[in-house]
């Protein structure tokens, strides 16, 4: 690594904090992964140390998991919906965004934040209008309900968020596309887009996420257990009175949490780069 | 090539306000280096913009090659612009971003690499085709934006201030090989600069620019020795003309105009300074002194002397000095514009 040499105690200490936060971040998979194979006995047992098996693994959970829940199909509901979002989200927030930002004066800047407002009304209070209007839409205890009111968040949220993005592009940038011999929309799709790709990427983690863990909603509007997603079905339907299936609802979190945190890690060093820099001194 | 004529230019970004550009009349000649010199916020950048279809002018026309380009779109026009700011695609390699014009264009892609390697070769950028801008330093990204600016043989070079982000010295040889490209191609260039050294020693001709309003145009020698007015004369030369007003007219005159008395030959007006401060800039001093008697007591005067002719010329002594009679400009003192020569008396 670059930087001036440092004291062999400083590097140390470095080290230390790494490995904590490292150790810290984890941990959540490590307990999840271990729970999924532990026999339900040695979960249980007090006398047992809860870090190591204690018993010999098993594939009880999963078993129980796959066969005797539908969380195939709310896997499979969670991805259509997620990705419905995702586009229906990059749709409406990426020119909004884009116009806003490029909007001068205060007029571009109130609408903003006029617009991140309305993220903050809280879901407990939306669902109840909300229901109404899924009602009228003929889509209750359908998936197409959640695809359509999750962009209700999504997209305040997102167009807030690439607004950041794409004000940090130099207008020098753009104008040089269009003396290049760009239209303006093709100097946003061919140039501010590639540009922004970090923003987008974290727009699209973010309504997926979404997706994946939104919980008043999928349960308000959904009530047949082949049209739930992974976020209501897995609790509903492992949780029983006051039975919990720890073993397969660590399963079912491993399952999920594990393409997301692959995807993101794919693409961690695109979050991080400070993108634009060398474009304009 | 081509000529680039604006017709009454004017831009006025809020209402009630006075506008960026006012009314600017100017033709260049083809082929031509034309400088636009004025103060930051003078309206450089602005009239630049309007001509390259970036900024929608409030009024008026501009016209390149003798059509009416006012309503197209900058890619319409022909030109090719330098940024200040370089303005380089930060996510495309340098091989890319030189060949971006070509490939927004439709020039096929055997055809962008030869063309990029010839624009690449005349700035001797071969070398870094394969680097991203932010891998490069501030000379060699102007000779990226340089080399992509040229690569679509435009018929209207504009350049933005382009050399304002490098050091002194790369700015000293930057300013010989653009002067030098431009000899070998020929193409009429629009080139904003602030700095009058830059527009002095680059520009055919030079615009000298002031709150958006032209003051005047002319060749470096013109604006320099015959200034239009009081504007032009204090813009231009450092240290800045003298400036001596009297009931209803100004007298100007160069600080080199002002030397001691026993060395100036022919008619010529006396004044006698007292030197407060002596500036030593090598192989020149600056005198910066007062009039010392006579109708002009105590106004300030600035000398500019040759370090060898100014031997005995301490700080705190009076010295008599002389300005030779054809140096002395003079001006309107209420519009501040160039009048007739007239006697001057000292005393
Ligand atoms: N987009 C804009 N909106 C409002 N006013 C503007 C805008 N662009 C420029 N101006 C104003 O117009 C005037 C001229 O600006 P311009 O950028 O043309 O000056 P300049 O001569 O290029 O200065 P500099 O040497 O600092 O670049 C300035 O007073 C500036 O504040
Ligand atoms: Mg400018």
């Amino acid at each position: 690594m670059g930087g001036p040499r440092r004291s062999p105690l400083t590097r140390l200490g470095r080290w230390l904090i790494v490995i904590g936060f490292a150790a810290l971040l984890a941990f959540p998979f490590y307990w999840m992964a271990i729970t999924t194979f532990k026999q339900t006995s040695d979960l249980y047992n007090v006398e047992h140390d809860p870090f190591v098996f204690n018993a010999a693994p098993t594939l009880d959970h999963l078993r129980l998991l796959f066969r005797e829940t539908l969380f195939l199909r709310w896997f499979w509901n969670t991805t259509v919906a997620g990705a419905a979002v995702v586009a229906i989200t990059l749709v409406l927030a990426v020119p909004a965004a884009w116009a806003l930002a490029r909007l001068t004066g205060r007029f571009g800047q109130q609408l903003g934040i006029g617009i991140f407002l309305t993220y903050l009304v809280p879901p407990t209070l939306l669902f109840i209008p909300m229901s109404r209007v899924v009602s009228w839409l003929g889509l209750q205890d359908t998936l197409w309900a959640i695809i359509v009111t999750y962009p209700t968040f999504t997209v305040p949220f997102s167009i807030w968020l690439l607004m950041g993005f794409f004000k940090a592009i130099p207008r020098d940038l753009e104008d040089a596309a269009l003396v290049d011999g760009l239209t303006r929309f093709g100097a946003f799709v061919k140039l501010v887009i590639p540009i922004s790709v970090s923003g987008i990427l974290t727009v699209v983690i973010f309504s997926f996420t979404l997706v994946t863990q939104e919980f008043v909603y999928a349960l308000t509007f959904i009530s047949s257990a082949e049209h739930q997603t992974v976020g209501v079905g897995v609790p509903i339907y492992l949780v029983r009175g006051d039975v919990y299936y720890w073993g397969s609802l660590m399963a079912a979190c491993l399952i999920t949490s594990l393409p997301i945190a692959v995807v993101y890690n794919l693409f961690l060093d695109r979050f991080i780069a400070g993108f634009t820099v060398g474009a304009v001194k | 090539m081509a000529v680039v004529e604006t017709r009454k230019l004017t831009k006025v970004f809020k209402k009630a306000e006075e506008g960026a550009v006012n009314d600017v009349d100017l033709v260049t000649r083809d082929g031509e280096f034309l400088v636009f010199l004025g103060p930051s916020g003078s309206g450089k950048s602005t009239l630049l913009r309007m001509i390259a279809g970036l900024e929608e002018p409030t009024r008026g026309d501009v016209l390149i090659g003798g059509d009416v380009v006012t309503d197209l779109p900058p890619r319409a026009r022909g030109i090719a612009m330098v940024f200040q700011s370089y303005a380089l695609y930060p996510h495309l390699s340098v091989e890319q971003n030189i060949g971006f014009p070509l490939k927004a264009h439709g020039v096929p892609k055997p055809k962008r690499r030869e063309r990029v390697d010839w624009a690449a070769s005349l700035l001797g950028i071969q070398h870094l085709l394969a680097r991203k801008p932010r891998e490069l330093s501030g000379g060699e990204r102007q000779r990226v934006a340089l080399a992509r600016a040229l690569v679509r043989e435009p018929t209207v070079f504009l350049l933005d201030e382009p050399l304002s982000n490098l050091d002194a010295k790369l700015r000293a040889s930057a300013r010989e090989e653009l002067t030098s490209f431009h000899k070998r191609v020929r193409t009429t260039t629009i080139y904003v600069t602030h700095d009058q050294v830059e527009a002095m020693s680059m520009g055919d001709r030079i615009v000298v620019l002031n709150k958006g309003i032209v003051r005047q145009i002319g060749t470096p020698h013109e604006v320099y020795d015959e200034p239009a007015d009081t504007f032009v004369a204090t813009f231009l030369g450092s240290p800045p003309m003298n400036l001596v007003e009297d009931t209803d007219f100004i007298a100007g005159f160069r600080p080199e105009s002002v030397v001691p008395a026993e060395m100036v030959r022919g008619p010529s007006a006396p004044i006698r300074l007292r030197i407060r401060l002596v500036e030593f800039l090598g192989s020149e001093r600056i005198l910066h002194g007062v009039i010392d008697g006579g109708r002009f007591d105590g106004r300030k005067v600035v000398s500019r002397v040759a370090t060898a002719a100014s031997g005995g010329l301490g700080e705190g002594a009076a010295h008599d000095f002389a300005v030779p009679a054809s140096e002395v400009k003079f001006f309107d003192r209420a519009t501040g514009k160039r009048a007739a020569p007239r006697e001057l008396s000292w005393r």
